[in-house]
C-alpha cells in the first residue's frame, strides 16, 4: 500500500523544522554552557583516577584531553583573556594520560610560560610540565630546548638555562646549536644577540604557526631595540660634533650622516621627534619593542601578531 | 491527542508492566538504601554526595537501559508476533502507532522515575534528616533525566523502524556514547576548517546532545542549574525527539510490511 502523501509531506517538513529549531535551541544550550564541559572534565582531576576509567584506553582519552587544552588555550587567547585557570590541570591529566605525547610538552609548555595575553604567564607550571616530559621521554632534546628556553625568557634563570642546552647537546641525536646555545649562554647571557639567538631557533625549528609569528615578532621588536639604540647614539654624536639638533632623518641624510631615512624591519620609515627621540610609525605593528614607543602610547590588549610567509 | 496515539500508548505502558519493566525498582530501592545506611559508616561527609550521585546516575542509566531494550522492540516484536497486522487492519495509521508506541514507552520511563524520585529523596531525608533549598536541583536533574529518555526512546523507536532488534540497539547506544561527548564534538568541528568544517560541525548537530541534559555533578555540589538551560534544553529535547519521531514515521510509511 502507498502511504498517504499528506503523511509523507507533512512528516517531511516537520522533520526539517524540528531539526533546524533543535540546531537553534543546542546553540543557546552551548551559550548558557560556554566552558561547561572543561568545568566538568574537571570534577575527575585525578589522572590515575581517569587513567582508570579509561579502561585501557588512555591514549585516546588523552588525545581527547589534550584537543580540551588547544581548545581552552585558544579560546582564551582568542578573547585576550589574562587568567587560564584550567590550562595546567589539562595538561598535566594529558601528559600523565599518555607520557609520550610530545606535542603536549612542546605546546602545552608555550601556552603555559608565555606572558598574558600570549599565555598563561606560568613559567613554574611549564617548567614542572616539560621537566615531566623529559623524564618520560629522555631521548628527546626538543624538551631540553623548551627547558632552556623558558628558563632564559620567563624565570631569567640562566645558568638552570645553560645546564639544560648542555644537557640536550649530549643526546645522540641533538642539534647542533644546542652546543651554541649552551656555549653562548654563559658568556651573552641576557644580551639582545643572545634573545636573537634564541628567537631565532624557535622560528626555525616550529611548524606552528602562532609561535612563529610570536618568534617573528619578537625579533623584529629586538632589531628596532637595536636601530633605536644606534640611532640615539648617532644622534647624540651629531649633536655633538655640530652643535645642532636635527629635526628629521632627512635631514641627517642630506647632511650625509645617514645614506637616507632609516627603516623599521617593517619597511616603515623611523620617525625623529621634536623632542630629539627616535619613534617607530606603526607601534602596534611591531609589539614587544621596549624602545622607539611614541610618548603615551598605549599598547593594545592583545599583541598584534603579523602573519609569517 | 488522538484516542488511537491514547490505546496504543496505554497498550504499550500496560505490556512493559507486564514484561516486569518495574521490577527494577525493587533493585533500585536496595541500591538506594544500602547506600544511605553503608556511606554513612564508612566515609565521612559524603554521605549526602553520594546519595545524589548515586540516586541519579542509577534512575539514568536504569532509565537507559529501559528505553535501548523495550524501545528497540516496540515495532520489530510486533512484526515477528504479527499483531502488527491485526492493529493496522484496524482503522490506525502507521504514524499514530509509532506515536503511540513513543508516548507508551515514555509514559512508562516517567512512571518508572516518579517511584525512584521518590527512593532518591527518601534516602536523602534519611542521610540528612531535613531537607535544603540546593535539594530543588535534584528535581532539575530528575528533568533533565527524563528529557534524555525521551530522546533515546526516539532513537530506539525510529532504529526499530527499519533495523533488527540486536543492530538497532547497538545503534541507539552507540548514539547515547557519542551524545555524552556532543559539545566536545562541536568544539572539535570549530577546529577544522573548510568542508570538513561544514561535515564535521553537520554531523556534530546531528547527534543528540546528551551532555548538556547532565547535571547530576552540578547538583550533587548544590550548584544551581540556571532558568535559561532548562528552557533550551526543554525545547531541545522536545524539537529533537519530535524531529527522530519524524524521521521514525517516514520510514515506517513506506516500509513494506508484506
Amino acid at each position: 500500500m502507498k502511504p498517504p502523501r499528506t503523511v509523507t509531506v507533512a512528516a517531511s517538513l516537520l522533520l526539517i523544522i524540528t531539526l533546524a529549531g533543535s540546531t537553534l535551541l543546542l546553540r543557546q544550550v552551548d551559550k548558557v554552557r560556554r566552558g561547561a564541559t572543561l568545568q566538568e572534565v574537571l570534577y575527575i582531576s585525578s589522572p590515575q583516577a581517569l587513567k582508570r576509567l579509561s579502561l585501557g584506553y588512555s591514549g585516546l582519552m588523552a588525545d581527547i584531553y589534550w584537543t580540551r587544552a588547544v581548545q581552552y588555550f585558544g579560546e582564551h587567547h582568542h578573547e585576550g583573556a589574562s587568567n587560564y585557570a584550567l590550562l595546567g590541570p589539562l595538561l598535566e591529566i594529558t601528559t600523565k594520560l599518555d607520557p609520550k605525547l610530545l606535542v603536549a610538552y612542546e605546546y602545552g609548555s608555550n601556552f603555559l610560560s608565555a606572558e598574558p595575553p600570549l599565555g598563561a604567564g606560568q613559567p613554574n607550571e611549564a617548567v614542572e610540565l616539560v621537566k615531566h616530559g623529559i623524564k618520560n621521554n629522555p631521548d628527546q632534546w626538543h624538551l631540553y630546548y623548551d627547558l632552556g628556553f623558558i628558563y632564559y625568557m620567563g624565570l631569567k634563570n640562566y645558568k638552570a638555562a645553560a645546564d639544560a642546552f648542555m644537557q640536550g647537546s649530549k643526546l645522540p641525536n641533538a642539534h647542533p646549536f644546542m652546543k651554541i646555545m649552551a656555549a653562548n649562554m654563559a658568556a651573552h647571557a641576557g644580551d639582545l644577540q643572545m634573545a636573537q639567538l634564541m628567537w631565532t631557533t624557535t622560528y626555525e625549528s616550529t611548524k606552528d604557526k602562532e609561535i612563529r609569528a610570536n618568534a617573528a615578532a619578537h625579533l623584529r621588536a629586538i632589531k628596532v631595540d637595536k636601530d633605536v639604540s644606534a640611532l640615539n647614539a648617532m644622534i647624540s654624536r651629531y649633536e655633538n660634533q655640530t652643535g645642532l639638533t636635527p629635526h628629521s632623518f632627512a635631514e641627517l641624510a642630506q647632511a650625509g650622516v645617514l645614506r637616507g631615512v632609516p627603516l623599521d624591519p617593517l619597511g616603515q620609515p623611523y620617525k625623529l621627534a621634536s623632542d630629539g627621540s627616535v619613534e617607530v610609525s606603526d607601534p602596534d605593528d611591531l609589539p614587544f619593542i621596549t624602545r622607539g614607543l611614541p610618548l603615551g602610547y598605549k599598547p593594545p590588549a592583545k599583541p598584534k601578531l603579523l602573519p609569517v610567509n | 491527542m488522538s484516542s488511537r496515539i491514547l490505546h496504543i500508548a496505554s497498550n504499550t505502558f500496560r505490556e512493559a508492566v507486564r514484561d516486569r519493566v518495574l521490577y527494577n525498582l525493587i533493585v533500585f530501592a536496595l541500591l538506594m538504601c544500602g547506600a544511605a545506611i553503608l556511606v554513612g559508616q564508612i566515609s565521612i561527609d559524603i554521605e549526602r554526595l553520594v546519595v545524589v550521585n548515586l540516586g541519579l546516575t542509577a534512575v539514568s542509566i536504569f532509565g537507559i537501559v529501559i528505553a535501548i531494550f523495550i524501545g528497540i522492540g516496540l515495532v520489530s516484536k510486533e512484526i515477528e508476533k504479527r499483531t502488527l497486522y491485526t492493529v493496522l487492519s484496524r482503522p490506525v495509521r502507521r504514524w499514530e502507532f509509532i506515536a503511540g508506541k513513543f508516548f507508551g514507552l515514555a509514559g512508562t520511563l516517567i512512571v518508572n522515575t516518579f517511584f525512584m524520585a521518590i527512593g532518591v529523596f527518601a534516602a536523602l531525608l534519611y542521610v540528612s534528616h531535613h531537607f535544603q533549598a540546593s535539594d530543588a536541583g535534584v528535581l532539575v536533574a530528575l528533568y533533565f533525566i527524563i528529557l534524555q529518555f525521551l530522546i533515546i526512546v526516539a532513537l530506539a523507536l525510529f532504529f526499530s523502524s527499519f533495523s533488527s532488534p540486536l543492530l538497532s540497539a547497538i545503534f541507539a547506544f552507540a548514539l547515547f556514547i557519542i551524545g555524552t561527548f556532543a559539545e566536545d564534538l562541536r568544539g572539535f568541528a570549530a577546529l577544522t576548517h573548510g568542508a570538513e568544517r561544514w561535515l564535521a560541525t553537520g554531523v556534530a548537530y546531528l547527534v543528540p546532545n546528551i551532555s548538556a541534559l547532565n547535571v547530576i555533578s552540578q547538583v550533587a555540589h548544590g550548584e544551581p542549574v540556571a532558568g535559561q538551560l532548562i528552557l533550551y534544553n526543554t525545547g531541545y529535547a522536545l524539537l529533537y525527539s519530535a524531529m527522530v519521531l519524524f524521521g521514525a514515521i517516514l520510514i515506517f510509511e513506506h516500509r513494506n510490511l508484506k
